[in-house]
């Protein structure tokens, strides 16, 4: 069953088409990959998936529900959270803060029980600290948690983010470029922990990256887009060999 | 209470000392929505004004007791607060300033003009219900609730905000609603320090709450650190007792606050203990909290 | 009565115009509010008085140097007050610098000439034209003409020149700009110049309009020019100039037909119900963000 469908998604920005009648379907518990030069639409498709932008034509839906016209904070509420291709950590906050942060949509203290520490907002507080922690530890960070987000190291930063959006309890976790600026160790390790996470967690993730070695790897399906369009989509094997792909992207290296 | 403690303080360190203490009052409030939130509000002397006038005219025209009147005062401000920040905060940008100095200018205005408010000649034989106990008592009740509510999920929303807003969106959070929950509260807090400035002032007048005054205030925060609430205190007693020493340059005052937030935004824009956290202290214990955690 | 006040209006109007411009320019490229722009306009209207007064020269020349005096100042305030803080701060940083700039200056200036209100000199002969029924005062006459100039002139500078190229497009994209090779800087520097040079101008005519001029005079206008820039469309130039000239036209109209204790309350009220009923204001595309 298809946990997000995308029927129909068009773009339009003033006279700009930045997407043209993109329709895909993510199964459940599928990595999912979206390859396609620069400024083929690809975080233009993440931004509309997550509700900051409105489709100016098409229907995205999750879990059988239409998410067109929601504001962003309720998406992320229904299970989507993201990682951004231009990192955006809270960076005057502790490593540990970030990732309490990204739990704010599934916990539910409200500002007087906060303020007055009610019995029900103190229990939900460990909880967070815990669950926080946890994610910590599974990316590695545990032992940087009172670091200040703009003390890491860019790799870190990106593994931060990615804990944040865990936080979130997502069932759909799309990654935008989460390879970006990383060395091959590093690489290998982040693919090794988005099949963790995978694993443990249960969710589909969508990986937008540039990087071939990891989108081959990792992601059970792929799509290409280009100017907007989607040109192709399947298994790693045939995108490799696909004529319309390789024309417009892989170039001749591939 | 205050007999015994001003048989040990000299009254004009009194008279600061409960001008320190309301002042921490106002700076508190408008910590949280511009240090904390990062919400810029150029406008609180507008809140003080309106929580001031609103309880005068209740402890004066109609005899409320000094402690509803009080409330009265830091809910109107915080209602006027609410209503403002609600169309403003909802867009992303930095409309909120503009709007706030406008906001406060319209306040004065309105106040020069309200015959029940003694118009530009002031309003005066305010009872002067406002003890240096009762002062320090709030302060403390203020900073506790300032404290509990950053610590808390909340607070963290807030500071998230200020941070990085679309991130804070991605994370679940619904801005505008405490963006505007901490404009609102932050007015309140105007408010109440407002109506405690007019019952110990005994006559107050729209220039009190002019522009100036917004800036003063906004300094405190800005300079002590903005989203901390050590910071905060500690700014605002820089900055209350400042002024009283150095009486003599007092034109000059307003420019050196100008040169001081310039310079300020250049070298220490987190001011001065912005950047120092709990986490320093923290990190030091942390390795030995890891050990055991980890067994 | 009502062209009259039409009249008055309009002139009021580009004068907020001349304001706005500089606003609505410097936020396009750099997302920053100029909280000192105001100070700009009342240094540019001191520049003026003080070159008629001092010099006794022809007010066009004394125009015109209050223009380049303040350009200087716009950029020099940028360079110590801004570009420090530009890529490295946050938003809400550059707006307190800002701040602290306006506070400094109009602090500056009332300590240097006193707060009280100053008198223009005489600098022309008052003349009246007939419209047909309408009279006109050749001061309205040349403000109303001078502003149009200026007006012209910059949209004619934006479109046909390469600097003008420049300023647009880094206003639609700024890392791509200075990708393409654009001196990203200069144009900054650039764009704060002409703004300012446009606020002198309003100031000079201002305090020959209303005869004074007095240091706080930068506060209440910039904030009305804020909401004109607003209510045309921040970010738009010719937002600038229709929200400018609307905002007198409505100011004017509210004092002769409601009240007129309140009239510094309508340019605020405004703002509010821009912000309210249309964000983007009359000429502004509804921004997107960049995630």
């Amino acid at each position: 069953m298809a946990v997000l469908t995308l029927e129909g998604i068009s773009q339009e920005f003033g006279g700009l088409r930045a997407l043209d009648s993109v329709h895909l379907n993510i199964e459940e518990k599928e990595i999912f990959g979206i390859i396609g030069p620069n400024g083929a639409g690809k975080t233009t498709l993440f931004n509309i998936i997550t509700g900051i932008y409105v489709p100016t034509e098409g229907k995205v839906v999750f879990n059988g529900q239409v998410l067109n016209n929601l504001p962003a904070y309720d998406i992320a509420r229904l299970g989507i959270a993201r990682t951004f291709q231009n990192i955006r950590l809270f960076s005057k906050l502790s490593v540990l803060d970030n990732v309490r942060v990204g739990s704010y949509g599934v916990s539910h203290s409200g500002f007087l029980a906060g303020m007055l520490g009610l019995p029900s907002s103190r229990r939900e507080e460990k909880k967070v600290q815990v669950n926080a922690l946890q994610l910590l530890e599974l990316v590695d960070l545990a032992d940087k948690r009172y670091e200040y987000a703009d003390n890491l190291s860019y790799g870190e930063q990106r593994r931060l983010e990615i804990a944040r959006a865990l936080a979130l309890e997502p069932k759909l976790l799309l990654l935008d470029e989460p390879a970006a600026g990383m060395n091959s160790t590093e690489k290998e390790e982040l693919m090794r922990l988005i099949r963790k996470i995978r694993e443990q967690r249960q969710l589909s993730i969508i990986l937008v990256e540039h990087d071939m070695n990891v989108v081959m790897n990792i992601c059970e399906r792929i799509a290409v887009l280009d100017y907007g369009r989607k040109i192709a989509q399947g298994i790693p094997e045939e995108i490799k060999n696909d004529d319309a792909v390789i024309q417009s992207y892989l170039g001749a290296g591939a | 209470m205050d007999a015994i403690i001003s048989q040990y303080i000299d009254a004009y360190y009194f008279r600061i000392l409960i001008l320190i203490g309301i002042n921490i009052i106002l700076a508190l409030g408008l910590n949280l929505t511009t240090g904390v939130t990062g919400q810029l509000s150029m406008g609180h002397a507008g809140f003080m004004s309106l929580g001031a006038y609103t309880s005068a005219i209740l402890t004066v025209h109609y005899t409320v007791p000094f402690f509803l009147a009080l409330l009265g005062g830091a809910c109107v401000a915080a209602l006027f607060g609410f209503l403002l920040g609600l169309p403003t905060l909802r867009l992303e940008g930095d409309y909120l300033a503009m709007v706030t100095i406008g906001f406060a200018e319209i306040v004065r205005v309105f106040f020069l003009n309200f015959e029940p408010g003694g118009k530009a000649v002031g309003f005066s034989g305010i009872p002067q219900d406002t003890t240096f106990t009762l002062v320090w008592v709030l302060v403390i009740i203020v900073a506790y609730f300032n404290y509990k509510l950053l610590h808390s999920r909340t607070g963290r929303a807030m500071y998230a905000i200020r941070e990085n807003e679309i991130a804070a969106e991605a994370s679940g959070v619904n801005t505008t609603q405490i963006k505007v929950l901490a404009f609102t509260t932050g007015a309140f807090l105007g408010g109440l320090g407002g109506g405690l400035f007019a019952h110990y002032m005994f006559f107050i007048e729209p220039g009190n709450f002019g522009f100036m005054k917004s800036i003063e205030l906004l300094n405190m925060v800005v300079l002590g650190g903005m989203g901390s609430i050590p910071g905060t205190i500690l700014g605002t007693v820089i900055l209350t007792i400042a002024p009283e020493m150095l009486r003599i340059v007092q034109d000059y005052r307003l420019l050196f606050y100008g040169a001081l937030l310039v310079i300020l935004m250049i070298f220490r824009p987190n001011g001065l203990l912005g950047d120092v956290r709990l986490y320093d202290i923290k990190k030091r214990f942390s390795r030995k909290e890891v050990k055991s955690w980890q067994s | 009565m009502f062209f009259e006040q039409l009249i008055n209006g309009l002139t009021l109007g580009s004068t907020y115009a001349l304001i706005a411009l500089g606003y609505t320019m410097v936020y396009g490229i750099v997302q920053l509010i100029n909280f000192a722009h105001g100070e700009i306009y009342m240094f540019g209207a001191f520049a003026g008085l003080f070159l008629v007064a001092w010099f006794d020269i022809n007010i066009f020349w004394a125009l015109l140097g209050a223009m380049a005096f303040c350009m200087l100042l716009g950029v020099l305030v940028e360079r110590i007050a801004y570009r420090p803080l530009r890529g490295k701060s946050s938003r809400l940083s550059a707006l307190i610098s800002a701040i602290g700039v306006s506070i400094f200056l109009s602090t500056l200036m009332a300590l240097l000439r006193g707060t009280n209100t100053t008198r223009f000199p005489q600098v022309m002969s008052e003349k009246t034209f007939h419209l047909g029924s309408v009279e006109l005062s050749s001061l309205q006459v040349i403000i109303l003409l001078v502003s149009a100039l200026l007006m012209i002139g910059l949209q004619l500078m934006i479109q046909k020149t390469r600097i003008g190229k420049a300023m647009r497009a880094c206003s639609q994209d700024i890392d791509a700009s200075s990708l393409m090779g654009i001196n990203v800087n200069r144009v900054i520097s650039f764009t704060f110049a002409i703004g300012s040079a446009l606020a002198a101008a309003g100031g000079v005519m201002v305090g020959i309009y209303y005869n004074a001029v007095w240091p706080y005079m930068g506060t209440m206008a910039g904030l009305k020019a804020f909401s004109a820039a607003v209510l045309g469309g921040i970010g738009s130039v010719p937002g600038a100039m229709v929200g400018g000239l609307t905002l007198g036209v409505l100011e004017i109209m509210g004092v002769a037909y409601l009240s007129s204790s309140y009239k510094d309350a309508i340019a605020f009220a405004i703002l509010i119900l821009v912000l309210i009923v249309r964000p983007q204001g009359l000429m502004g595309q509804k921004i997107s963000k960049k995630v």
